[in-house]
């Protein structure tokens, strides 16, 4: 972190991301999960920081963060709140999309915008009857003169009911193609989904598209075989960012369980003596730091440009995210019925854990996709 | 481990799948091993290996099929990288 960046409050590595959620996001989470929305003032907060993008360049408005501390500034947001990190997710995979893929015409007119907050981008790929199985989307691009007319419903959209932008994936013909579709197009309708179980104020939408007419320059990378390697690409980003976020969890799990079991007693015994507790606890911080060396791995890869990043953040994700759930559980059954009550911070971290194991590939595919790699080239 | 464009290439898709096997010329989609997921981790490897990035227009399934035609885009990269 460079000195200016301290001056101007930027948030840059760990410990200056530590230091904002502990000020902006952690006190105030449960609110948010309350609300159902990230307020606009900490989204203003998020801006001011530096925080929706990070890693781009110094001269378009970020702060050259590399992928590994991008890792770690997103597992200090997902201790505070994975709502916000789910936010942060979205909207980076969006900018990198642009970043890597996008025309320079498309880089100079969003990416200033996406490190200023000043546009903030949802990524639209799911569907009511297509989640894991993206080739099954029946969201469709047709050629209208030379731009295109986007038909389709994306579903359990992060973001959706606050983005400025949507990251499009839909049928071409050729495969499947990323067009960028202004929220407030001619044709965009935006249904807000509330209510649900876990990162209930991370604004998911479902977003109805309907003979949305867009330019030739709405469509992100290349149409065809290369297109493919949009999302992937995007995911895989999306998948680190879960996993760092996931650690966090476990992070917060961690703090609130030590913090309790220090405090409360029976029979005249603070919980921290009971050696059951001791293997709780044990568990947690093992699993924490496993699950921070994986990420760390992958981002460190990322950095290289190294192609084993792909499983890597395969692995990290499948790992983090299911140690988040079982913590999570365990930080219930450590608090007893405070756990339960409303309110309670692993309460939240119980309902957000779950979603972690479904969001940008469920535990499932993972298993599958890492197993297949095991059986293809032999265990690393 | 090669030193020739075309045998790092090949490296690098035969320690992913030990199993397969092919020539240079053979186009490896019709092989059926090769997914979204691989087709990125061979463009990944294309440009750290080779030091370049791979412009849109050239991201062509043709340009991917074989080694050779891999080798094609990598001398049209860099051609000093191709040997």
């Amino acid at each position: 972190m460079t000195l200016a960046q301290a001056r101007t409050g930027q948030v840059a590595d760990r410990d200056s991301a530590r230091r904002f959620v502990d000020e902006y996001v952690l006190p105030r989470a449960t609110e948010f999960d309350r609300a159902g929305r990230v307020p606009e003032d900490v989204l203003a907060e998020l801006s001011r920081a530096g925080l929706w993008a990070p890693f781009l360049p110094a001269g378009l408005g970020g702060s050259d963060v590399d992928m590994l501390t991008l890792g770690r500034i997103h597992e200090e947001i997902g201790r505070g709140c994975s709502s916000v990190r789910s936010l942060l997710t979205v909207h980076t995979m969006v900018t990198w999309a642009v970043r890597r893929w996008g025309t320079e015409t498309q880089r100079a007119y969003w990416l200033p915008r996406f490190a200023s907050g000043a546009a903030l981008g949802a990524f639209c790929l799911t569907e009511p009857g297509a989640g894991s199985d993206t080739a099954r989307i029946t969201t469709t691009a047709r050629r209208a003169g030379d731009g295109w007319t986007l038909d389709g419903v994306k579903k359990w959209i992060t973001c959706g009911q606050r983005a400025d932008v949507f990251l499009v994936f839909a049928k071409t013909g050729q495969g499947i193609a990323a067009f960028l579709v202004p929220s407030d197009a001619s044709g965009v309708e935006v249904r807000p989904i509330t209510d649900v179980l876990g990162t209930r104020a991370s604004m998911l939408a479902e977003v109805v598209l309907t003979g949305v007419e867009t330019g030739p320059d709405a469509l992100v990378g290349p149409d065809g075989f290369a297109s493919g390697m949009v999302m992937s690409g995007t995911l895989d980003l999306g998948r680190f960012s879960v996993a760092a976020g996931s650690v966090g969890i476990v992070r917060a799990c961690l703090d609130a369980c030590v913090g309790y079991t220090s405090q409360r007693s029976v029979e005249g015994r603070p919980l921290r003596d009971f050696q059951l507790i001791k293997a709780k606890i044990t568990n947690m911080v093992t699993d924490l730091q496993a699950g921070r060396l994986l990420y760390e791995r992958a981002g460190r890869l990322k950095d290289e440009g190294d192609a084993a990043t792909i499983m890597a953040t395969w692995v990290a994700k499948y790992f983090a995210s299911t140690a988040a759930a079982r913590h999570a559980g365990e930080a219930v059954q450590i608090h007893g019925a405070n756990g339960f009550g409303p309110g309670h911070p692993v309460e939240r971290l119980f309902r957000d854990s779950k979603v972690m194991e479904i969001i940008e590939g469920s535990s499932e595919v993972q298993q599958v996709t890492i197993a297949t790699q095991a059986y293809g080239e032999g265990v690393a | 481990m090669s030193d020739t464009t075309a045998g790092k290439i090949r490296d690098f898709i035969t320690g992913r799948f030990p199993t397969v096997r092919f020539t240079d010329e053979e186009d490896i989609f019709s092989l059926g091993f090769v997914n979204s997921l691989f087709a990125m981790e061979l463009v990944m490897h294309i440009e750290k290996t080779f030091g370049a990035t791979i412009p849109n227009d050239e991201l062509q399934i043709d340009n991917f099929r074989s080694v050779t035609s891999m080798t094609g885009l990598v001398g049209r990269l860099s051609p000093a990288g191709v040997s």
